[in-house]
């Protein structure tokens, strides 16, 4: 699994490529993990749409990360057109705890109306 | 009458995290010589992931030193896989079925929830201390009841 890592507006944008299983899912926790400590952000968004498999432990680094973050009140979704994912989060129920946006720019619509109710 | 087998396979491997994916890759290879559709293979390919995972993190409390096995057997209607290890077990089947039964912060608990979803039969055996052994059924005829025993 790649991982590309950007940092927009105190938000860290992360595009996922390949599978996201029980090695990559750690691999992904403790990138993520240092990467939003470093930067002090609790605003995390995921690329999925070039994911290529998931299964519950890839949901579970998800979930994991979801949990920090709603700690410290940050934020966390998911964005990008994939079947395979969907179906996954749907039959999970993950899709029920966080937003799954068609693309970056609806993501981006959530993450600034946040930011200005809390302005 | 017994079935007639047209094809089978048998990984035994380590009990390493980056063996799933093999795990899963032999199978889905396998699956594909009968006439299933491409959901059909992804759902294939997550139920082994899930059950090859179970083994590694719960059978074997993620001691890479152990082996797994898992074989795949091939008949004209039906895929049949099987997941096999020699791990701690599983003192409630019943409870360990439940979706969210676990007691890890970053798991789910989902591992039998997509097994039962995606397979057609799901049948559990495991003695504590001895080991477990996963079935996973899959038939190619749509005319199926899910079931779990």
């Amino acid at each position: 699994m790649r991982l590309e890592i950007n940092l927009k507006k105190g938000t860290l944008i992360v595009k996922l490529k390949g599978e996201l299983d029980l090695v990559s899912a750690h691999e992904f926790r403790e990138k993520i993990d240092n990467m939003l400590e470093e930067i002090e952000s609790d605003s995390l968004m995921i690329d999925i749409s070039k994911v290529t498999f998931i299964d519950s432990s890839g949901l579970g680094v998800i979930l994991g990360r979801l949990r920090k973050l709603k700690a410290k009140n940050g934020q966390l979704l998911l964005y990008g057109e994939n079947r395979t994912v969907r179906k996954i989060l749907e039959i999970s129920g993950v899709s029920s705890l966080l937003p799954v946006c068609r693309n970056e720019e609806e993501a981006w619509k959530i993450i600034n109306k946040k930011l200005l109710k809390e302005a | 009458m017994d079935k007639i087998v047209k094809n089978r396979i048998k990984l035994e491997f380590q009990s390493r995290p980056e063996n799933v994916a093999l795990a899963r890759i032999a199978i889905a290879a396998l699956a594909s010589q009968l006439d299933l559709t491409i959901n059909d293979l992804e759902e294939i390919k997550v139920a082994t992931s899930e059950a090859v995972s179970n083994s590694i993190i719960h059978g074997y409390q993620n001691n890479i030193n152990s082996i797994v096995t898992v074989i795949g057997t091939l008949y004209e209607d039906s895929l049949v896989i099987e997941i096999i290890d020699e791990g701690i077990g599983i003192p409630d089947i019943q409870k360990a079925l439940q979706p969210s039964y676990t007691t890890d912060p970053e798991r789910m608990g989902l591992g039998f929830v997509f097994m039962q979803s995606f397979m057609d039969k799901v049948t559990v055996n495991s003695k504590v201390n001895e080991g477990t052994r996963v079935q996973l059924l899959k038939h190619l005829n749509r005319n199926q009841e899910k079931a779990v025993s």
